[in-house]
């Protein structure tokens, strides 16, 4: 069984300047898998090279260097498309056409009869939420329901491999949601999906592997907990005072209040003293949780303090 | 190669819905109109006045539906990334290409065949009916439409690498000089220098001869046109238009999209 996606050294220059002589490289040498089946997701701040990537596999633009290969097939290879979606960044479709006009256009690509297509845009209309606003021009959409449109003709054919570029960008919390059930789904068909994101918890949450590109370089490739290591920094206990009592000295320089609860971090070693000090000062513990390197610590910590990265 | 009718299909969707075509053909049939009252003022050559005015108001509105909007079919893609998502299905950018060419002069087509009907139509109220010599105007407007997909075909070329403005400035040049290629040849024979004339006799044949598309004096005077002529007008445009698809295909096909 082939892979999903195989990049070999995928590398694009831009030209820049007056003359166009001075070359801007967007991508430096990716090399990469990804396996069929996987939910792999593709992480880097703002103008890291993430999109370049997806539309370097899409055919959109033409690689200076380097290779790559979707379900065993040349990306210039238009039949593989047969196999594969993409939901494009802020995604553009012909505002002239209601959402149903849309999905049925992009359906007749794939030379499904009349009635299978009529029946596989209804389905997909549902399955994003977007039934009651089916027969509207897209020119009255919102950013949100652009989006959803934009999800149901990535997968609307079945395809093997499907590629969502910030696939959460403008959606709402139950939005957001929704997208993540429908790429759970996805991942149960046995399908591949590959995601662009910088929202890290997304990825933390989804995927099974992440590779982290900063700059146009790859930096890390890996399950999300590998790339950030699972050694436990420590523990983090919140708990309430009852009125006029006060936190032990020795934990007062670890807290930190918030509303009425006090949040208190400390080593792992010594946590059974440090709930003992709380019982004793009266305390109500409500939860205690290990506190573990996240993505976004990792992205600081690689791109240094000085330089904060664009995330949502 | 079933991409080409589905592209096309939805190209020629999207200008229907485009409520500024329905203002040309408004114009061009208010143009057939006063045709109607100048040949009205103009005793005994109202046919003369009313197919001259008329034909020439369908060549006019025709090649402004042809320059203004073949000039957008593929920037105005490209532009505003609506690209994207149909070159991720199975289609070729040549596909794609050809689909919008053929929507277009579809579109072209219809509006052509509406504008013609109104001029008969016009015609016909003022001649109290249609006779024989009427039908060369059909002609003419065959010409005239062959005539604009020409200029489809060269505008779309300018789309794929080209801006808007400057894809109308080279295509109206071109369409310019073809028109006056018979002048051109001629500057070439009679030129006193040895380059320009070698340059203009060049630039003549090479340029598209739109002159040979005007049929609209023979018509208005109900002079028969020949068959070799309809027959070498169809042929030429077929070809000229197929290898200026050709180099606007491969334009595209290696056209980086923003």
């Amino acid at each position: 069984m082939p892979s999903a996606i195989e990049i070999d050294n995928l590398t694009k220059d831009y030209a820049v300047g007056f003359w166009r002589k001075r070359p801007q490289r967007a991508l430096d040498g990716l090399t990469l898998t990804v396996e069929q089946g996987e939910i792999f997701g593709f992480l880097g701040p703002n103008g890291a090279g993430k999109s370049t990537t997806l539309k370097l596999l899409m055919g959109l633009i033409f690689p200076t260097a380097g290779a790559a290969r979707i379900l065993g097939r040349a990306i210039g290879d238009v039949t593989m498309h047969r196999s594969i979606g993409f939901l494009p960044e802020q995604p553009y479709f012909y505002d002239y056409l209601t959402a149903r006009e849309l999905l049925d256009y992009f359906a007749r690509f794939f030379g499904f009869s009349g009635p299978e297509r009529a029946q596989r845009v209804s389905a997909m209309l549902e399955r994003v939420g977007i039934t009651t606003a089916a027969d509207v021009q897209l020119r009255k959409f919102s950013k949100g329901m652009l989006q959803r449109v934009g999800l149901a003709q990535a997968i609307l054919h079945d395809p093997q491999v499907v590629f969502l570029d910030e696939p959460m960008s403008g959606l709402d919390p139950i939005g957001r949601r929704e997208v993540r059930d429908i790429i759970l789904e996805l991942k149960r068909q046995g399908r591949t999906v590959f995601f662009s994101t910088h929202i890290l918890g997304d990825a933390e949450m989804l995927c099974d592997r992440v590779a982290v590109l900063v700059g146009g370089k790859l930096q890390g490739i890996g399950s999300p907990e590998r790339i950030v290591s699972v050694k436990v920094q420590g523990m983090e206990i919140l708990a309430e005072l009852p009125d006029g009592r006060a936190l032990p000295e020795k934990l007062a320089a670890r807290a930190t209040r918030i509303g009425d609860r006090w949040r208190i971090e400390v080593p792992e070693a010594g946590l059974y003293a440090a709930l003992d000090d709380l019982r004793t000062a009266g305390a109500r513990v409500l939860s205690v949780a290990q506190v573990k390197p996240t993505l976004e610590d990792f992205f600081f910590k690689l791109l240094g303090q000085e330089k904060k990265p664009d995330f949502a | 190669m079933t991409t080409i009718p589905i592209v096309a299909q939805n190209t020629f969707r999207e200008a229907v819905r485009d409520r500024v075509l329905y203002n040309l053909i408004f114009f061009a049939l208010l143009m057939i109109g006063a045709a109607v009252l100048v040949g009205q003022i103009s005793i005994g050559i109202e046919r003369e006045v009313i197919l001259s005015l008329g034909l020439t108001a369908i060549s006019v509105m025709g090649l402004v539906m042809a320059v203004f909007i073949g000039v957008g079919l593929v920037y105005k893609e490209m532009d505003r990334r609506t690209l994207y998502a149909v070159l991720s299905k199975p289609v070729r950018r040549s596909e794609f290409l050809l689909g919008k060419f053929a929507g277009l002069v579809l579109t072209l087509a219809v509006n052509t065949a509406l504008m013609t009907v109104g001029l008969l139509a016009a015609l016909a109220y003022v001649e109290r009916g249609l006779s024989g010599a009427d039908a060369w105007a059909i002609v003419a407007v065959y010409f005239i439409l062959l005539k604009l997909a020409l200029v489809t075909a060269i505008a779309l070329l300018f789309s794929c690498f080209s801006s808007p403005l400057l894809s109308i400035v080279f295509t109206l040049g071109i369409y310019v000089a073809g028109v006056f290629a018979p002048d051109l040849r001629q500057l070439g024979e009679v030129s006193g220098s040895r380059a320009i004339g070698s340059l203009a006799t060049a630039l003549s044949y090479l340029l598209p001869n739109f002159h040979n598309f005007d049929a609209i004096a023979a018509a208005a005077h109900g002079r028969a046109i020949p068959g070799a002529l309809v027959a070498q007008n169809t042929l030429y445009a077929a070809l000229y238009i197929a290898a200026v698809l050709v180099a606007a295909a491969a334009v595209f096909s290696r056209r980086n999209l923003k």
